[in-house]
């Protein structure tokens, strides 16, 4: 026997409250990192784009399109690899409406782009004799083959129930109509943060029968050669739209992904705020507990005094035990909060990338438990350790 | 033969600080269930405020949004033109053809940017408008390069102060006025007049027509009539309903998330009650048995038990409703992805959802209590008599 | 040297604005390897002076010398390991760990002490073995009876060999026997070991066995 094993066989002597305690704990620690996972989900969200790549959109707001000639001027500028079209679809499965996914309108040059973010893992050409240019990748060749075929995200495909060359028709919000889709290829995104719950389709489709070929472009996708030159390239592209009746807003990839997470406003504060509520409530029910397992054993402190036992180290007894009740939880609740929401590749419609659970953030958990755990065991430790052993001994359960 | 109710009662009062302990914790997690249904209730009730229940309003077939809908003008001629559509004492048509577009524009106070709607309107639309009122400097000037901005959220955009200039497209526009709109979704917007706002954004036709009908009553009717006329290919609703179902999204995720929050919460504020509950039968194991020796049924010692635990959290449920009470009325704002713009609403602390949250606080003590109650009501009289 | 030496000792209880006066002027002097009962009616302070001796308690004036320390000069963790060192106490109602195992409850005083974790064990094992406890290490008191427990207690006192023993009423909760074996117990640790011990009994028959017997009443001490 040493001194933990002491502290360890104190934690024993209720063995119940011990667990319920530490299973408040875990929980609320779960909760907690949690929340704390949102955060670092958005956190995540600001650095999904690429610095490298620039998007140009239409400065009043995304919601404007630009004229198609703008790409062409674009891609003339010395630095720019090339140009991408993407256009936002916005439409519902009515099969399933509840069921929310982005849909995106792209060009040819849109996958090469991307190829360091996705990668095609599956195709079902649409005829057995589909050309394949030298060089290309047949399976986005299987894709390029149709002009109502699209891309969609493994995982999409998985949530949605569809299948490699299925037809899936859509209904249209902005682009009125029904719109057949077939399922040519299924992506898996190589970087975590680029998802894998997007349908993507051809812009000529969507510009031959959605806009009357008035062919809009929603954001233009610039890739360069040397990334150096990106904040030069982006006044260059501005200041050659800055008079004309779509004035254009181009910054990095990233900038733009941003400032989708800029728009979730006050939520980030209120998570905060959640979360230090459930860190107060747990640290009631861990003193809670602290006070009745002192309360119970004030006679018992008397007697270890009695036999030597130094005030600082009844202090410490107390604490030790707070904090193994409290770390245990925390261990417990931190971890299994990485574990499940990791695991379960959880994310919210699309918007944001997959739900993910920082190791800071577990350490914060792991080390707020340990917080609590010493706050709770304050009070009562401190009790302990100035207890007067003759009162301590004559006071009676 | 039941145990007198005040017996409970001294012994929660007998010991202050498992009791508040406790009760706290109960209590905060019974604030954040009343927050997250104050968040969720103040959205939902931002946007319903947004339309009459007098009046219609026509989209695009198939469009979900305002900013997704399309209306030409000669479809709002048509319609305007309706004879079921109500005049005004000038004889004019009650209808409102809107232009409704996103802005980017950038924050105050905070970087970053966001959406802001912007709504054109002709000057008359204001006469369906009834609840909007100018609460600082004026109404815009037909004609001019004038806008108004909701009260909102004039404080939380750059350049929307009056006097400021706000740009839209290569034009300038003077922010002569502030509004409100008790409360509603158009507190987040800015608007202006159509004539002027339609050539500065490059913009013709418009997305919505709002109208109010000369009777109600026949709106089936009407609605049969200008969704199967082919010339319009436009969907016809009421307005309260329309605005409401904006919010679905975004509330239904506050509430899913307000639960699976407080859920877990209540998991430990539970195992708290537990732990409380399970001390009190034990420091009293003798009273119990003697309770028990008295003639008290097991049943009735159970009982007991239960309405102790539910009167501590209820105690719980209290307080948290007290720590509640001051988020009513706080304004918050995030982006409604549905409109793909931002809203700045309060919360809404309303009284079913304090009412919920004493439910809800009752139901941890009751869950919390249960087993505790249980272990009183079966101990082994003769061992408790004798004392441990 | 006098193993315990009083020297005007007064002791005075403030309860609320009451003053309750204990001891009154108390002087003693216990021999080394005496072994002394006190007795009393209950009240008397007895208790009270058992505490003062062993450190537990401080006098309002006088002063306490054991084993040639004053203890008026011992504060805070010097006085605890001072009483580790040198005090065993035996208390009526035993006042074992419910958690831990005979063996565990004697190791205790020991882990104030640097030893190796094997030499505790030993050590314990040695001190039950010479309460008659040899076959009893895993139990938990709540397995032992009172005598038994009581005879756990008195091993824990032992272990780490001080030269004072104090014990308060030992056998008051025990029936004869085990109260008779318990006595022999003390007797046994005075006369084969050399300890120096003091023993408050409301038991005439228990205060023969010591070698002598004071009464305490009234504050004042008598033989
Ligand atoms: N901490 C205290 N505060 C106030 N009064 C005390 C305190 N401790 C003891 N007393 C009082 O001092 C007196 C002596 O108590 P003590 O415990 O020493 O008696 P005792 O002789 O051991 O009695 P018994 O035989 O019943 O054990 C009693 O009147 C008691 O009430
Ligand atoms: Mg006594």
């Amino acid at each position: 026997m040493n001194f933990f094993s002491l502290v360890l066989v104190n934690l024993g002597r209720n063995k119940r409250r011990t667990i319920l305690t530490l299973l408040s704990v875990t929980v609320a620690l779960f909760l907690f990192c949690s929340l704390g996972g949102v955060l670092d989900t958005l956190q995540e969200a600001i650095k999904v784009g690429s610095e490298t790549r620039l998007v140009t959109r239409n400065a009043i707001s995304l919601v404007f399109p630009m004229p198609l000639s703008y790409r062409d001027r674009i891609a003339v500028l010395p630095g720019v690899k090339s140009v991408a079209l993407q256009n936002w679809f916005g439409a519902t499965d009515p099969k399933n409406p509840r069921n929310f996914f982005a849909q995106f309108g792209v060009d040819d040059a849109f996958f090469p782009i991307y190829a360091g973010d996705m990668t095609l893992v599956e195709a079902s050409p649409p005829q057995a004799d589909v050309a394949v240019p030298q060089g290309m990748d047949p399976k986005l060749a299987s894709y390029l083959a149709e002009q109502t075929a699209c891309v969609v995200g493994e995982k999409l495909l998985q949530k949605m129930g569809w299948k490699l060359g299925q037809t899936v028709t859509l209904s249209g919000t902005i682009y009125p109509g029904s719109w057949p889709f077939t399922i040519r290829a299924v992506y898996r995104a190589r970087k975590k943060s680029f998802g894998e719950e997007t349908m993507f389709f051809h812009w000529k489709y969507l510009n031959e029968h959605g806009m009357q070929g008035r062919a809009w472009v929603g954001v233009y996708v610039l890739d360069l050669g040397d990334p150096g030159r990106a904040a030069d390239l982006a006044k260059q592209v501005d200041a050659m739209f800055e008079n004309s009746d779509a004035a254009t807003r181009t910054e990095s990839e990233q900038a733009f992904q941003a400032g989708f997470v800029s728009m979730y406003g006050n939520i980030p504060f209120v998570l905060r705020v959640i979360g230090l509520a459930v860190v107060f409530a747990i640290l009631l029910v861990a003193a809670n507990t602290m006070m009745m397992a002192f309360r119970e054993r004030v006679s018992e402190f008397g007697v270890l005094k009695t036999l030597g036992f130094e005030d600082g180290m009844v202090f410490r007894m107390v604490l030790a035990e707070a904090a193994i009740i409290t770390l245990g939880g925390g261990l417990l609740g931190s971890l299994g909060a990485k574990l499940a929401i990791e695991g379960s590749g959880f994310n919210v419609g699309g918007f944001l990338p997959p739900m993910s659970v920082h190791w800071s953030t577990v350490a914060t958990g792991i080390g707020v438990a340990f917080l609590v755990g010493a706050v709770s065991g304050l009070i009562p430790a401190w009790q302990a350790a100035r207890l007067r052993i003759v009162e301590a001994l004559r006071r009676v359960e | 033969m039941a145990i007198p109710l005040s017996y409970n009662i001294r012994n929660v009062l007998q010991r202050p600080v498992a009791t508040l302990t406790t009760a706290v914790g109960v209590g905060l997690t019974v604030t954040i269930f009343i927050g997250a249904l104050a968040l969720a209730a103040g959205f939902q009730e931002a946007l319903r405020q947004s339309g009459s229940a007098a009046n219609v309003i026509a989209l695009r077939k198939g469009a979900d949004s305002e900013i997704s809908s399309y209306i030409s003008r000669d479809a709002a001629n048509i319609v305007r033109a309706h004879p079921e559509v109500a005049t005004g004492p000038d004889g004019r048509p009650l209808a409102s053809p809107e232009m409704v577009v996103v802005t980017n524009k950038p924050r105050l106070g905070q970087p970053g940017s966001s959406n802001v709607t912007v709504r054109a309107i002709n000057p008359e639309g204001l006469a369906v408008r009834s609840a909007v009122k100018i609460v600082e400097g004026r109404m815009f000037t037909p004609g001019t390069d004038e806008a108004i901005v909701g009260k909102r959220i004039a404080p939380r955009f750059a350049g929307c102060g009056i006097g400021e200039k706000i740009r839209f497209g290569q034009r300038d526009f003077t922010v002569v006025g502030h509004f409100t709109a008790e409360g509603s979704a158009f507190e987040s917007e800015i608007w202006g007049d159509n004539a002027v706002l339609q050539p500065a954004l490059n913009r013709d036709g418009f997305q919505t027509l709002t109208f109010r009908m000369k009777d109600p009553a026949r709106f089936a009717a009407l609605k049969r009539e200008l969704e199967n006329d082919p010339r319009l290919q436009i969907q016809v609703q009421n307005e309260q309903n329309f605005y409401s179902s904006q919010s679905d999204m975004l509330s239904n995720i506050m509430r899913f998330m307000g639960v699976f929050i407080t859920a877990i919460m209540a998991v430990g504020a539970i195992f708290g009650a537990m732990n409380t509950m399970y001390a009190a039968v034990g420091q009293r194991t003798r009273e119990i048995a003697t309770l028990l020796v008295l003639g008290f049924s097991p049943a009735s010692v159970m009982v007991s038990f239960m309405i102790e635990s539910v009167f501590l959290s209820l105690i719980g449920g209290a307080i948290g409703c007290l720590l509640a009470l001051p988020i009513n009325g706080i304004v918050t704002s995030t982006t409604n992805f549905q409109s793909f713009s931002e809203v700045a609403f309060a919360f809404r602390v309303t009284p079913p959802a304090l009412l919920a949250g004493l439910i809800f606080a009752a139901l941890m003590g009751a869950v919390g209590g249960f087993l505790p109650a249980l272990h009183a009501a079966r101990q082994p009289l003769a061992a408790s008599l004798r004392g441990m | 040297m006098a193993a315990v030496e009083i020297k005007q000792v007064r002791k005075v209880y403030q309860r609320d604005t009451q003053k309750v006066q204990v001891l009154d002027g108390i002087s003693l002097e216990i021999a080394k390897g005496d072994f002394v009962a006190l007795m009393g009616p209950s009240g008397s302070g007895k208790t009270t002076l058992l505490n003062l001796i062993g450190g537990l308690d401080r006098p309002t004036s006088g002063d306490v010398i054991v084993s040639g320390t004053s203890l008026s000069g011992l504060k805070g963790r010097k006085l605890a390991k001072w009483r580790a060192r040198n005090i065993g106490f035996i208390f009526q109602l035993y006042n074992l760990i419910p958690v831990l195992t005979a063996i565990q409850n004697v190791e205790l005083p020991l882990l104030l002490v640097p030893m190796s974790g094997k030499e505790r064990r030993k050590r314990a094992r040695t001190a039950l073995e010479l309460v008659g406890l040899g076959d009893r290490l895993a139990h938990y008191p709540r397995q032992l009876s009172g005598g038994q427990e009581q005879r756990v207690a008195i091993a824990r006192a032992l272990v780490s060999d001080p030269e004072v023993l104090l014990a308060d009423e030992p056998t008051g909760d025990l029936d004869r026997k085990s109260g008779e074996e318990i006595l022999n117990l003390v007797v046994r640790l005075n006369r084969e070991f050399g300890k120096t011990i003091l023993m408050v009994t409301h038991d005439p028959h228990a205060a023969e066995r010591a070698t002598h017997a004071l009464h305490l009443d009234k504050g004042v001490l008598s033989n």
